[in-house]
């Protein structure tokens, strides 16, 4: 085990990286004077130029600039905002709780729906619902969630009024943020409504951002299963005469469940791509609202390090998928 | 050597890809979605290519008198502007019928440049191996580390906005899909015993790569490419609808439902029909891919 550590580690650190390399040219990238873009000065003298550009450290070469910048990192300095002069890493933990509830709550929803319904379709293959849950897979998978927020939006804030429109909870409730999870702290406030009103805010983002993951997931347990199913103890099992639950909720499911955990593992990175779409539509204070208002506000900065740090969550999470795919599966070690 | 096989090719290659054509068709009819999804497809591709002949307006073209008209079943509706009128008054349909122009052209480039630029790298880092494939791998490795819309976005933001630069922006993110293909199926094939011959008549690398043994990578790569088309058309319109891709009044998808957001609680058609097209769209390009990938995975055939 600790040897197929290592060689994942050996992969990691290389990339890691990289991406480094690439948030640190992206700011010299940029078309214009990357001095003017991060002082945020748009006309300045030749001195004052010279006074910021030594500041920032782009009068020295640049891979002592690149080497500054990692070590930055190692240390926790991820840049300073243009746009309201606090450090990346500080905004990014203010924000980051908000885009982890809703997705903890979105593959939630995709697992407890998800895996139930591919269970069935799969034992239950060529049926009508076997159909009718692929059928609806296909639909999930290629749905643009942009668009399908929009929809619950009119359905259920518009028409049913049943849902408010955005943000994490109605303004009349306050209280301290202890978790940093609204429905937790809601709860811990004992303020009466707090908790229905967050939940009542966090359900269709929920939904939204669940789409794609519960179809993943949906599709990726019905083909494990089929696969499962077919293999000779499945049907020694039968033959011993165990009931159809046993076979197929111990027997099948064990081994099915194998790569439904990678699935869900890869579902970090379309759950951080769908957190930009959906955290826009619903204004989400998160971190796929934070980028995007980055991008707007060109805080050059702010998309940097969110850049460098959202690639290195995806690659921790990953690296945990790795390590736990080699301690269920050991033939994977080798 | 070459001129042979030229002369040779039409004789003996015809009757064969004939047969094999017929054979791919008998498993991909089989798959009654990946029929629809091919003539959902052709269809569009139709109103597409006949958007000026069929649209009864111009795309861009506003009417002062027709502001916000729901479709004409709808209360209040007009027959001249069957899918009703957005807040300038410019035609649905119409604009709708442009957009599906844009969507599939969005959707070709991509493909193509990705495809292209996919497999000529993979094909090199499967062929050559040793410190080429992995250096080509790790920055594949660091391309995938990116959530892909996130990636497509810093980079237009790099770039500038604009639809041009979000296909190239797309192209990129999706293309290590494509080299990681591609490698792993040149790896398996090069060894094979008709490489080993070719070589041993004398063919150059160039020829080895690209003429003996890519032809025989290909069931994936088109399987992928189907698949590449529709995230390319979904992650223009996103990007379209962050104010990063097509700028208005481009007909696009996207960037039209991004015009409409502000109208969401007064006139649902402007919200509801460009996000039905893009699904519909998506969706049959998917139903496509699965019968393809149905009728070229050879694991998966029953013969």
């Amino acid at each position: 085990m600790l040897r197929f550590l290592l060689k994942r580690l050996a992969v990691l650190i290389p990339t890691f990286i990289g991406v480094s390399v690439i948030a640190f040219s992206f700011i010299r990238m940029l078309p214009g004077d990357p001095v003017a873009l991060l002082s945020g000065e748009r006309v300045m003298s030749p001195e004052r130029h010279a006074q910021i550009s030594h500041q920032l450290g782009f009068d020295r070469p640049i891979v002592i600039q690149y080497l500054d910048y990692l070590w930055g990192i190692l240390r926790g300095d991820f840049g300073t905002s243009i746009a309201n002069k606090s450090s990346v890493l500080d905004q990014f933990f203010q924000l980051f709780p908000a885009t982890l509830e809703l997705s903890l709550c979105a593959i939630l929803i995709a697992i407890i729906l998800g895996i139930p319904a591919g269970i069935f379709a799969a034992i239950k293959r060529g049926s009508f619902f076997d159909q009718t849950i692929m059928g609806a897979a296909l639909v999930g998978y290629s749905m643009p969630i942009f668009w399908w927020g929009l929809l619950l939006i009119i359905l259920f804030s518009g028409i049913l009024q049943w849902t408010p429109v955005s943000g994490r909870i109605s303004l009349m409730f306050f209280f301290p943020s202890v978790t940093g999870f609204m429905l937790i702290d809601s709860l811990l406030s004992g303020q009466q409504g707090a908790f229905k009103s967050a939940a009542s805010h966090l359900i269709l983002p929920a939904i939204v951002l669940a789409t794609i993951p519960l179809a993943v997931i949906a599709r990726q347990t019905r083909s494990a299963m089929l696969e499962v199913l077919s293999e000779d103890y499945v049907r020694t099992a039968r033959a011993k005469g165990l009931s159809p639950f046993r076979v197929v909720g111990i027997h099948a499911l064990r081994n099915a469940m194998i790569p439904v955990i990678t699935t869900i593992g890869l579902q970090v990175g379309v759950l951080m791509a769908g957190a930009i779409l959906t955290e826009t539509i619903f204004s989400w204070p998160g971190i796929g609202k934070w980028m995007v208002d980055s991008v707007f506000k060109r805080d050059y900065p702010v998309i940097q390090g969110g850049l460098l740090i959202i690639a290195g969550i995806i690659m921790l999470v990953n690296l945990a998928v790795d390590l736990l795919y080699g301690l269920i599966n050991p033939r994977i070690r080798h | 050597m070459a001129t042979q096989t030229v002369s040779a090719e039409p004789v003996s290659l015809d009757p064969s890809r004939r047969a094999r054509l017929a054979e791919f068709w008998y498993y991909f009819s089989e798959n009654r979605g990946a029929v629809i999804g091919l003539a959902v497809f052709l269809i569009l591709v139709a109103l597409a290519i006949l958007a000026p002949v069929i649209a009864p307006h111009a795309p861009n073209a506003q009417y002062r008198d027709a502001v916000l008209l729901p479709p004409f079943w709808a209360e209040g509706g007009r027959a001249a502007y069957a899918l009703g009128t957005d807040a300038v008054g410019r035609d649905m349909l119409s604009r709708l019928l442009y957009g599906a122009r844009f969507s599939l052209f969005i959707g070709i480039v991509v493909t193509t440049l990705a495809l292209t630029g996919g497999i000529v790298v993979g094909v090199i880092a499967g062929y050559v191996g040793g410190w080429i494939d992995t250096a080509i791998m790790r920055v594949m490795d660091i391309i995938l580390a990116f959530p892909s819309l996130l990636l497509a976005l810093v980079l237009v933001a790099v770039l500038g906005p604009g639809l041009t630069n979000a296909m190239i922006a797309i192209a990129l993110v999706l293309q290590p899909h494509f080299v990681r293909l591609t490698r792993a199926a040149v790896m398996s094939e090069k060894n094979r015993e008709y490489v080993v011959a070719a070589r041993v008549a004398g063919a150059g690398p160039m020829r080895l790569m690209f003429r003996t043994i890519l032809p025989n990578c290909m069931a994936p790569l088109i399987v992928q490419a189907t698949l590449s088309f529709s995230n390319a058309i979904l992650d223009a319109a996103a990007l379209g609808f962050l104010g990063m891709g097509a700028q208005p009044p481009t007909p696009e998808w996207g960037t039209m439902l991004a015009e409409a957001r502000e109208f969401i609680l007064r006139a649902w058609w402007v919200v509801t029909f460009p996000g039905l097209a893009i699904l519909i769209t998506v969706l049959a390009i998917n139903l496509m891919g699965d019968g393809l990938r149905d009728a070229l995975d050879p694991k998966l055939k029953r013969s």
